[in-house]
Formats: structure tokens, C-alpha cells, sequence
């Protein structure tokens, strides 16, 4: 109910504002309804991807309803065998997710993969980033790596979360990228992102791998340094962050966020799904909420998305297999 | 500073900012006394309602419901024995059987006393020193948790009754065992699922609390037919009692309050404890310091052990927002949602907001204080009106708690497989009940295990696997010996007094 209201508030004020420009295109709306599958509870990540895309939907018009629905359990794949499970029933069904369902997919922590649902579109992502204290002595990647020849106990990585997920999985990449054996790096796990933060923040860890979204703003505050980003190239929102590619490290690793339908899905509606979110990145509701949370634009159609799976299943598949995660 | 103090109290007292603090306070003691809907979900809730308001109408909405939800958490903890959230568990402990002897009003009236005082003092603290105390919160390493958490064990002693102490230990050990169930956060292995993967996430505190208070206390009710009849005489003939607090009693409890709200406010300022922590350690400490005939009034409805976790959790709730304000570091669910938040209304937290956004930095702390405020003045008077919860007849009470203690776990989760573990657990619960096993310190081990092994680890892997940070390390070593203190410190204590007085009996017996 609130949804429609605001609905109306805004298409009311969008309405005005546009009415001066001659040049306005009254968004039109390309779908009726969408309902959002969110793998979580309330307020952690995925939440916020679904509500923040779903606003932006409904107030620009695109989409005339947005319903939400909280599924946790399960590292996620309590909401997975419910969308497989309820296939028939879930035409207007889109199950936000992201890097970890490959990762616990390789690790059979649930039986099913990308590929038993139907994967629709990659809309946003966050790159690694490996921070240090801003008094640290260390000012660029290249001494990191010296460091870390020297003796990999003396260049410890911490992250947010535990050995074998993705912050361990970004480092051990970027290390085996400068030739040198990731079994030997020394990853301390911490249980949230903010509290890792907090361990490199205290001196007892001496860099930490991340994502460049939460790192940013401790680095625009002057107390912390970010060394290199996995990005392919410079992001906007930080330009003189530099890329490990332009450093010699030919590690490009995204963790997106995207959407996934239920298997058997047709085909036109998927190519529906992938018109509306398109449209969606050029109003400016889209820009509130992406700005709003820091998120970079990176998007992938449901083909793009398809093939990028595949490629990041092999690249972290094999990347495990190394650090003994496999047999 | 005094400049930007005055700019914040005429943001936090313009018509509409008072109205939307009214509101929240309203909202939030509302949400919060739903068994199992905590300032998590409040704050959550309250967020797509802030995007039409400007920021600070919208921080201090938000405020108002934070510290609403606290309050209203601990509302439920004494009246049903459901906690509302999760840093309102302790406050059952001492507040419900209050409310069972027919003082409701006046455990309310503490409660509510007591967290004014707390979150006071906690405001105190954060405008004279949050940028000083940000040093303080990253002082502390993963060993200085470790040894933190060890302290907070020893308050297991709290929970113990006369001879109890063997039987608390067990509790507290299945506690620590059970918080080990599910992906092992260090290492990523999964732990005691049975190959299920409804147990990878592992059990959460807050349904392990209903389900061993609310819960089994509902059933045993109904079993216990004797008790129920006992019961419900006291509810009809002074189920409210009187709200007023004796010279005495305040006398007894204004200093456990001031030494729970100080305690309270550093635990909350480190990112890696919290307001819960915070409430178990200021129990077990005023248990430590109270004499020996008060010690055996807590678990039985003492005014001390009431006031002790109220204080601390909502001075730990203000000093969480130290880190939060002035590094842009969440150290809790609830302040990672407020700063979700933050950044919404376009404000970024951290070392800059304080010299850039001075504006944003004391409206934000005005008027987290003035939600203190507010929430006195508006549940005083309506305590009379809360308690009378307790007149409702015990046949609809009864499904009433089951009902919420459930719904409140699932809308957490959204997982009905929580309500199976739940009654499981409750049914296991009701089993050691009837053995006399104190529930409490299970609780204890539950909250402190998984933070106890994770830092114990962590520290193992940044010292090369080395022990030596226990002695080499002067904060670990200090806490640790406090520890050591609080454990053995009265026995040692009595063996010297019993020596002593045996020399001067020996002496008296000499001169002679």
C-alpha cells in the first residue's frame, strides 16, 4: 500500500519535474508485477539489492508492483530449493544472489547450481580491494609482494569472512597471479566485514582484502590506503585507486549482484526482465539508490550472465582446487 | 563544542523533529515488545519510511525507534519472560520473577529509571569524549577479546544458586558446546549439521532464549497446575503493585547503576561485543561485588540484578555509536542497520563527519539523547496501562506468548524449520527444568562461545600459533588476571580470612 502511495508521490513530482523539458519520456510501464526472492534476513546485503532495485522499478514506473519475501536458511539454498520447488507457480519471481551461489555450488554446500535455475541478469558488482593502516609502511603493492617473498607469516591478509570464502579466495588469486604459491598465504578470517576493518584498524593485521565499496569511504577519511582494486580498469567513483592489472597482476575479479528466475522460465520473459532492467539503469530513481549505496553499474543480459558463471566457476573452481578447498 | 551542541538541540526541538521522535519512541517500544522483534527489525522497518523525510527528521525518527525498541524489549523480559531482543535477555533473569512476586510497576519503573540513567551517561561519555575514545575502541586485539569473553564466563558464578555451581558449570559448558553447531567461521567447515543445511547458519541466540524462557516457562505453567492456581491469585489481587521505588531500594541500586552504566558504555564502544555482552558482564560483576546474603537474592527478583543489564544495555547501545560516528565502523547488527541509514539520508560516518558535518555529528548525538528523554516521559505513565497485560485471564495469555514467542522468531528468519528447532528445544528445556539445571548460564556459554573461539583463534594465527600473547600482551594479561580475580579471588579470600583468624584465635589462646 505504501508502495503505491509513494508511487504516485513520486511519479507526481517526476511528473512536474519533466513537464519543463520538452525532450521528457514519461516512463512506461513494461511489466505489472515483480516479486523478489531474497535468500536472507532483513538488512544484510542481498536485501538491500532487492528492495534498492525494486524501488527504483516501482517509482520510475517501470513496474507497476514490487513484492519482497525473506527466505533464510541455509547459506541461501533454503531460497534456491524453494524457487526450483515452486517453479510453476513463481512466473514473476526474481531471486537476488551473488558470487557466494557459485562458490557454495563448487563446495556442494547445496546440490544446485546457476545452471538448474535460470540466470537472468547481472545488474551491479564490487571489486576486490587490499587495504593497509595509513601509517603502514607499506605505500604500494610492489612491497607488498617483496614482503610477502620474504615470508608470507610477515604479510598476513585478513577478511571478512571465513578461510575459503570470497575475501580469502580474492587474495589467494592476486598472489598466485604474482607467480608465488597461494598455499602459503596466511589468511585471518573475521566474521563481518566492519570488524575485520576494525582488526586492520587496531595493528594486528597488516593488510586486508575486501570490497572496494567498503573500503572507500575509510580510505576518503585518510585512515586507510587502498594498494589495488581487481577492477579491469579505473573506477569513477575512485580515480586514483590503482588497478593490479596496470600493476603487472592480471587478476580481474568482480563480485556481482544479480538476479536469477525459476527454471523454465520462457524465453520472452526473460528477454522482458532484461528490457526492464535496462531501461532502469537511465532514470534518475536508479541513480538515487546506486549512489546511495555506493554500488557500480555492471551490467550483464541474461546471455552476458550466462557465460560470465561459467568463467567464474572456472576460475574460482580451479583456484580452490589449488588451496586443497576441492579434491 | 558548546556552539555545536546548540545547533543540535534546535534541529532535535523543531515542531516536526519532536513529532517524529514522539512517533518513533511510540513505534519502537511497540515493535520492541514483540518477543523477538528487536531494534534490528524496528530500525530496518523504519527505513523506507525515511526516505521521504529529510535527514535529520529521518536519523532522529530512527533514533527515537532504537531506543524505543530497546526499552520495549525489556518491557516483555519482565512482564511474559519473552525477551523482546537479544540484549534484554538478562534483564528476564531478575525483572520476570519481580513481576511474578506482584511487583510489575516497579520493575518496569526500575527498568525504565535504570536505562534513563544508563543511556545519560552513556550520552555523557560520547559528547565529551567519542573522539578521544575512538583510540580506546581500536585498541583492542583479537587476544584482548579472547580474554574479555573469559571474563565474561566467570559470571557464570551469577547465575549459580547454594550448590549449584557444578550443575551451572554443565549448563554453561552445553552453552559453549552448542554454539559451535553450524559453518565454523573461521575455517568455513561445517560443524555438528548432520549433513542438513538448515544447521549451516547454526542456532541463533534469540530463539534459543525464547525457547528456554518464554517457552518452557508457558508450558510449565500449564503442567504445573499448583503453581498456576499460586499464580494467577497473585496476578488478580496486585498484579501492577506500586511503581514507586523506597529511599533504600534507590539508595541500594544508584550505585550498581552508575558502575553497570560506566561498564555498560566501554564493552559498547568496542566493535567486537555489544550490548548484550555488555548486559551478561554487568550482571556477573554486581553479582561480584554484592555481599553474600544479596548474592543469593539474584535470579529471584533482585533490584540490582534488574538495574545492572538495563544500565549496561543501553549505555552500550550509545557507546556503540562511538565507532560507528567516528571511525564509520558498525560493530553490531543494529548500528550496521543505523549506518545503512546514515548513509541514506546522504551522511557518511567516520573521522571526517565530526570536522566536516559538525551540524549532522550533534544532531545525531542530541538527539539520540533526547529519545532517552522521551521514552521516559512517555512509558512512565503508561506503565500502569502495559502491566495490565498481566490481569488478561492466563487461558488467553497463555496462547497469546506461544503465538508471539513463535511468529517473533519466525519473521526473523523466515524459516519454519526455527519454530521446529524451537519446540525441540523447549522440550528439552522443560527436561532440565524439572532437573533443577539453571538455563541461564547455557545462554552465558551460547553468546560468549562462538566470540570466545573465534578470537582465541584468530590470535593463535596472528601470533604463528603461539600462546605467548596471554603475558606478553599487557592489556590480555591485565584482563586475564581480572579474570583469574573473579574466579578465585573470594575462595583465596576466605582461606586467608579463615587463616587469620585462626592465628588470632591461636594468639587470644597464647595471651591467655
Amino acid at each position: 500500500m505504501s508502495i503505491k502511495r509513494r508511487t504516485l508521490l513520486a511519479a507526481a513530482i517526476t511528473g512536474c519535474l519533466l513537464s519543463s523539458f520538452s525532450f521528457s519520456v514519461a516512463a512506461e510501464a513494461k511489466l505489472d508485477k515483480i516479486h523478489f526472492l531474497i535468500p536472507g534476513g532483513a538488512g544484510g546485503g542481498w536485501d538491500g539489492t532487492a528492495r534498492g532495485t525494486g524501488e527504483a522499478l516501482t517509482k520510475s514506473g517501470l513496474v507497476n508492483e514490487a513484492s519482497f519475501q525473506n527466505m533464510s536458511g541455509g547459506g541461501g539454498g533454503k531460497a534456491i530449493a524453494h524457487l526450483i520447488e515452486t517453479a510453476k507457480n513463481s512466473p514473476n519471481t526474481l531471486m537476488v544472489n551473488s558470487t557466494p551461489i557459485v562458490v557454495r555450488s563448487i563446495t556442494k554446500v547445496f546440490p544446485q547450481s546457476f545452471r538448474d535455475l535460470t540466470p537472468v541478469a547481472g545488474t551491479i558488482a564490487d571489486y576486490g580491494a587490499f587495504v593497509v593502516k595509513n601509517d603502514s609502511p607499506l605505500t604500494d603493492w610492489s612491497q607488498a609482494v617483496a614482503l610477502f617473498k620474504e615470508n608470507p607469516r610477515k604479510l598476513k591478509f585478513a577478511g571478512g569472512s571465513a578461510r575459503g570464502s570470497l575475501d580469502h579466495l580474492v587474495a589467494a588469486a592476486v598472489i598466485k597471479a604474482e607467480g608465488l604459491d597461494p598455499r602459503t598465504l596466511k589468511y585471518i578470517p573475521y566474521d563481518a566485514g566492519g570488524k575485520a576493518m576494525a582488526g586492520l584498524l587496531s595493528g594486528e593485521a597488516k593488510i586486508l582484502s575486501t570490497g572496494l565499496g567498503e573500503a572507500l569511504a575509510l580510505a576518503k577519511g585518510g585512515q586507510v590506503r587502498i594498494l589495488g582494486i581487481t577492477a579491469p580498469e579505473r573506477v569513477s567513483d575512485a580515480p586514483d585507486v590503482k588497478t593490479m592489472t596496470e600493476m603487472g597482476n592480471a587478476t580481474v575479479f568482480a563480485n556481482w549482484r544479480g538476479f536469477f528466475a525459476a527454471p523454465g522460465v520462457s524465453k520472452e520473459q526473460v528477454a522482458k526482465w532484461n528490457e526492464t532492467l535496462e531501461a532502469m539503469y537511465k532514470t534518475p530513481e536508479w541513480e538515487t539508490v546506486r549512489s546511495r549505496n555506493g554500488w557500480v553499474n555492471v551490467y550483464k543480459n541474461a546471455d552476458e550472465f550466462y557465460t560470465f558463471l561459467e568463467q567464474q566457476e572456472e576460475q574460482l573452481g580451479s583456484l580452490m582446487k589449488e588451496l586443497g578447498f576441492l579434491k | 563544542m558548546w556552539e555545536g551542541i546548540y545547533i543540535g538541540v534546535t534541529t532535535a526541538v523543531m515542531p516536526f523533529n519532536l513529532l517524529m521522535l514522539f512517533v518513533g519512541c511510540f513505534a519502537g517500544t511497540f515493535i520492541g515488545m514483540l518477543p523477538g522483534l528487536g531494534p534490528v527489525s524496528a530500525v530496518a522497518l523504519m527505513i523506507p519510511i525515511t526516505y521521504g523525510l529529510d535527514p535529520s527528521s529521518g536519523i532522529i525518527l530512527m533514533a527515537g525507534v532504537y531506543y524505543g525498541a530497546v526499552f520495549g524489549g525489556s518491557t516483555s523480559s519482565i512482564l511474559i519472560n519473552a525477551p523482546g531482543c537479544a540484549s534484554t535477555v538478562v534483564t528476564a533473569f531478575d525483572g520476570y520473577p519481580m513481576a511474578q512476586r506482584g511487583q510489575a510497576g516497579k520493575a518496569l519503573a526500575l527498568a525504565a529509571y535504570s536505562s534513563f540513567v544508563g543511556g545519560t551517561i552513556g550520552a555523557i561519555f560520547l559528547i565529551f569524549f567519542a573522539p578521544m575514545l575512538a583510540t580506546v575502541s581500536l585498541s583492542f586485539q583479537s587476544s584482548d577479546y579472547f580474554a574479555l569473553m573469559v571474563l565474561g564466563l566467570t559470571a557464570v558464578a551469577a547465575f549459580a544458586g547454594k550448590g549449584n555451581i557444578l550443575k551451572a558449570l554443565m549448563m554453561c559448558v552445553l552453552g559453549l558446546m552448542l554454539s559451535t553447531v553450524g559453518t565454523d567461521r573461521s575455517n568455513g567447515v561445517e560443524r555438528f549439521t548432520f549433513g542438513s543445511i538448515e544447521f549451516i547458519d547454526g542456532l541463533s541466540f534469540l530463539l534459543l532464549a525464547m525457547a528456554t524462557f518464554a517457552l518452557a516457562e508457558v508450558v510449565m505453567s500449564v503442567m504445573n497446575k499448583s503453581t498456576d492456581a499460586q499464580q494467577s491469585k497473585v496476578n488478580n489481587t496486585s498484579s501492577l503493585g506500586s511503581m514507586k521505588l523506597t529511599k533504600a531500594e534507590i539508595k541500594k541500586v544508584a550505585p550498581t547503576v552508575v558502575r553497570s552504566s560506566v561498564l555498560g558504555f566501554v564493552v559498547g564502544v568496542l566493535p567486537g561485543a555489544g550490548a548484550t555482552i555488555a548486559a551478561f558482564l554487568a550482571y556477573g560483576v554486581e553479582r561480584n561485588f554484592a555481599s553474600a546474603k544479596d548474592k543469593l537474592g539474584f535470579g529471584k527478583g533482585s533490584l540490582r540484578g534488574l538495574a545492572a543489564p538495563e544500565a549496561a544495555n543501553n549505555a552500550a547501545s550509545t557507546g556503540s555509536f562511538v565507532p560507528l560516528l567516528t571511525l564509520g565502523i558498525p560493530g553490531s547488527g543494529t548500528t550496521a542497520v543505523m549506518l545503512g541509514a546514515l548513509i541514506a539520508s546522504g551522511i557518511q560516518p567516520g573521522p571526517q563527519l565530526f570536522i566536516d558535518h559538525p551540524d549532522v555529528f550533534w544532531s545525531v548525538i542530541v538527539s539520540m539523547y533526547l529519545g532517552n528523554v522521551v521514552l521516559l516521559i512517555l512509558n512512565l505513565p503508561l506503565i500502569p496501562y502495559i502491566a495490565k497485560l498481566l490481569e488478561v485471564p492466563r487461558p488467553i495469555l497463555i496462547p497469546l506468548i506461544l503465538f508471539f514467542s513463535l511468529t517473533g522468531v519466525y519473521l526473523v528468519s523466515f524459516n519454519a524449520f526455527d519454530i521446529q528447532v524451537m519446540v525441540i528445544i523447549c522440550i528439552a528445556a522443560i527436561g532440565l527444568k524439572l532437573l533443577d539445571f539453571p538455563l541461564a548460564p547455557m545462554l552465558l556459554g551460547f553468546i560468549l562461545g562462538g566470540m570466545l573461539e573465534d578470537n582465541l583463534r584468530r590470535a593463535l594465527l596472528i601470533h604463528d600459533e603461539s600462546m605467548s600473547f596471554l603475558w606478553e600482551r599487557p592489556l590480555t594479561a591485565v584482563i586475564m588476571t581480572i579474570a583469574m580475580l573473579a574466579l578465585f579471588g573470594q575462595p583465596l579470600l576466605n582461606f586467608i580470612r579463615s587463616k587469620v583468624g585462626q592465628r588470632k584465635e591461636q594468639d587470644v589462646f597464647d595471651s591467655e
